[in-house]
């Protein structure tokens, strides 16, 4: 008997009959440039601006100011209670005193997240065309619950992570994707245009986007 | 009750007729009834929806607003930039598309690595086997689900509801849309026939039958009515044992899936679980990791016309210590490979459901989603199902018809299907069918008669004559224009008035003034 795959297969073959078997880079070609860089007199400035056309707060600080940065951020959206993952900037957790930190380590629970304000990560390439955030899951980052079920992410992104487009970003989020980690690409708070296709701020991701941009 | 409250239940009386009768053992909000394919074909659906004043114009104001923004976007990458990003995507899908056996096997091979059991289905009722009995082995009696076309082109949730699990929609709109009783009819924002106060009704009614209820004081606020969305799905969220996703990119290279949302409904579902099913059509796929950077630079400005979507996920198999532990893809044909049969049918399988073509549809404008009877309603709706599901249903022969071959479909396409053409070609495959079954028609018989006056010249002149005289007759007595006809001619005359037939041919006039030249 054959299998679901076999079939599937085996029509796929009989209605592709009029393709040649020849390499399919001959067969169509693709006339693209991958990777390029998009020019830009101001990359950090289009970061910042498309960050705030998300709605989402922005700061830049020297390295140095960071930590200061970070408890500036969890104190004026009101947090308490903060998490964050095992890898982060030990600097920048010094800076958390005033807070009731704690590390997912042990994993924090689905419930014992949802208790929490805020989370605090670094980031791994971020995109000043489009105001993106890309998140590899490295240790400095944490699992995907983290920055996910809280409802503020503070997120701090180093000037040199910060590139011009889309295709510089791929490039670079390439050796994460190949060593297995996810991505998550953040573009401002969660947003629902679902209602008469008006953008609407926070539905079910963290409703408040904070960035430090370190220079 | 508000007034509010009226038409709205008449509005989901007129979608399916009646509501399924309130069986108490239903574990989620009762759809329609009947299939969607029974509904009447588009010409009467299109009736009744023109008939629907509130649907008309939040469509009307909703689709009119995206598009503008989607020019604005569109010139912010420059319009050659543009075309260069359209074609790469038309060349990557085409070689998807000519290679698939290929790229299955890749992908296959690749998820397999990755610690996920990949699954195929020749259809719809093997996929939804094949879900079910992943659900049940988990011993669940619920899911959470993020928007998929495909899990609504196989009517996945009402599978599992027959098989007592409870299938959450989780995206704003498709919970608008389950709670509401309806169907959806949009591909991307399925409730944009409803206005704001029709939300909050809907919220107000049903929420508290199935979970955290809305507050009582809800204001039809867009952001208080996310809130309510947020609150009554977290607890939802945060026991959910098994997710259900689609994908809108598997990538071959990587063994990765690719989810473009909005809300972080998506993320939820596939963070929080500890099983994720992924049911993904096979016709979803990109070669490399890097041709994403393609796609996600036109699908987030083509949809929503952001420059980028909030939220999207990437994962490559299996992740330890974070997400779920168990995957599972599931690769659905169901009518695939009969599109791909077709050297011009098969271009629509690049469609990456951005629904671009819907917001530009001057039809779809007008009728909504709800005419098609249809999973996918549109220009791409009235490409793809005739070819997805064949011709042989009255519904599905009257799709390739709700098209005024405008072509602005075209243009708006960000992988450059040709819909008017593909469109056009279904006509004929009906067209053909038609005149196989060798039924007289009175479309066929008319054309037949309009081709004995054109095989000739001299038949055509006669005819010409016959004009003429009708004409000069109607001089006579003064009259314009021919008014309303009887049956079959008062399917053209009854919108329309038909000017009267000159007095003279242009054959007649040309002989008088040049002679025979």
């Amino acid at each position: 008997m054959s299998t679901a795959k076999d079939v599937i297969m085996a029509r796929i073959k009989s209605s592709l009959a009029d393709v040649p078997d020849i390499a399919m880079e001959e067969d169509t070609p693709i006339d693209y440039t991958y990777g390029e860089v998009l020019p830009m007199d101001d990359v950090l400035g289009t970061f910042e601006e498309a960050l705030i056309d998300y709605k989402a707060a922005v700061t830049r600080v020297k390295s140095a100011d960071v930590p200061k940065a970070i408890a500036k951020f969890l104190k004026d959206k009101g947090a308490k209670s903060v998490v964050i993952p095992v890898g982060l900037e030990q600097s920048w957790i010094d800076g958390m005193g005033k807070f009731s930190v704690r590390k997912d380590d042990p994993q924090l629970t689905n419930y014992e997240l949802n208790d929490t304000d805020a989370v605090v990560t670094a980031a791994r390439v971020a995109i000043a065309s489009t105001g993106s955030i890309v998140l590899d899951h490295a240790p400095d980052q944490g699992r995907r619950a983290l920055t996910l079920v809280p409802d503020i992410h503070v997120c701090v992104v180093a000037a040199d992570q910060v590139v011009s487009d889309v295709p510089e970003s791929v490039t670079r989020l390439r050796d994460s994707v190949l060593a297995g980690l996810p991505l998550t690409f953040i573009s401002g708070g969660s947003a629902t245009s679902d209602i008469e296709l008006n953008r609407v701020e926070g539905v079910h991701g963290p409703r408040k986007l904070c960035v430090v941009i370190a220079e | 009750m508000s007034e509010l409250s009226a038409p709205l239940d008449d509005h989901t009386a007129e979608i399916g007729e009646t509501i399924v009768h309130l069986d108490h053992k239903r574990l989620t909000p009762a759809p329609p009834a009947g299939a969607l394919e029974d509904m009447p074909v588009f010409k009467v659906n299109a009736r009744r929806e023109l008939g629907n004043v509130v649907m008309r114009k939040n469509l009307r104001f909703a689709t009119h607003t995206i598009r503008q923004k989607r020019y604005t976007r569109i010139d912010e990458v420059g319009e050659s930039r543009w075309q260069q990003l359209r074609t790469a995507a038309e060349q990557i899908k085409n070689r998807v598309g000519r290679h698939l056996d290929t790229y299955l096997e890749d992908v296959e091979k690749k998820f397999t690595e990755k610690g996920v059991t990949v699954h195929w289905a020749r259809d719809a009722a093997e996929a939804n086997q094949i879900i079910v009995s992943l659900v049940k082995a988990k011993g669940v009696h619920e899911v959470v689900k993020i928007k998929s076309m495909v899990t609504q082109e196989i009517d996945m949730n009402e599978a599992l509801e027959a098989a007592d699990i409870a299938a959450w929609e989780t995206d704003l709109a498709e919970i608008i849309v389950q709670l509401g009783h309806d169907r959806p009819s949009h591909i991307l924002v399925p409730a944009i026939h409803r206005n704001r106060e029709e939300v909050r009704e809907i919220f107000l009614k049903e929420m508290k039958l199935y979970g955290k209820p809305a507050p009582e004081d809800l204001s039809n606020d867009p952001p208080a009515l996310a809130d309510a969305s947020r609150q009554h799905l977290r607890e939802k969220f945060l026991r959910a044992e098994v997710g259900i996703s689609g994908g809108n990119f598997i990538v071959a290279e990587t063994g990765s899936l690719v989810i473009v949302e909005s809300e972080g409904n998506g993320r939820m579902c596939l963070t929080l679980p500890k099983t994720l099913i992924s049911v993904v059509g096979i016709e979803k796929i990109v070669p490399t990791f890097q041709d994403l950077e393609v796609f996600l630079q036109l699908l987030p400005r083509s949809s929503t016309a952001e420059r980028m979507n909030p939220y999207t996920s990437l994962w490559s198999g299996i992740t330890e210590g974070d997400g779920p532990q168990e995957m599972h893809l599931v690769l659905v044909d169901n009518g695939r490979t009969k599109v791909l049969a077709d050297p011009l049918g098969r271009e629509a399988l690049r469609c990456i459901r951005c629904s671009a073509c819907l917001n530009i549809c001057p039809v779809y404008e007008r009728v909504s989603g709800h005419a098609y009877g249809s999973v996918y309603p549109g220009p791409i709706g009235i490409a793809l199902t005739p070819q997805l599901r064949g011709i042989d249903h009255p519904i599905d022969k009257s799709l390739p018809f709700a098209c005024s071959l405008c072509f602005a479909c075209a243009d708006a396409c960000p992988v450059k299907i040709p819909l008017p053409d593909i469109i056009v070609a279904q006509r004929h495959r009906v067209a053909e069918k038609k005149q196989a079954s060798k039924r007289p028609h009175i479309e066929t018989t008319a054309v037949a008669a309009m081709n004995w006056f054109w095989k000739d010249a001299k038949h055509w002149e006669l005819a010409l004559k016959a004009g003429s005289l009708g004409g000069k007759a109607m001089d006579a007595i003064k009259m314009r224009k021919i008014g309303p006809l009887p049956y079959p001619m008062s399917t053209w005359t009854n919108a329309r008035d038909v000017p009267a037939p000159p007095t003279q041919s242009f054959r007649d006039w040309w002989r008088q003034e040049r002679g025979e030249q």
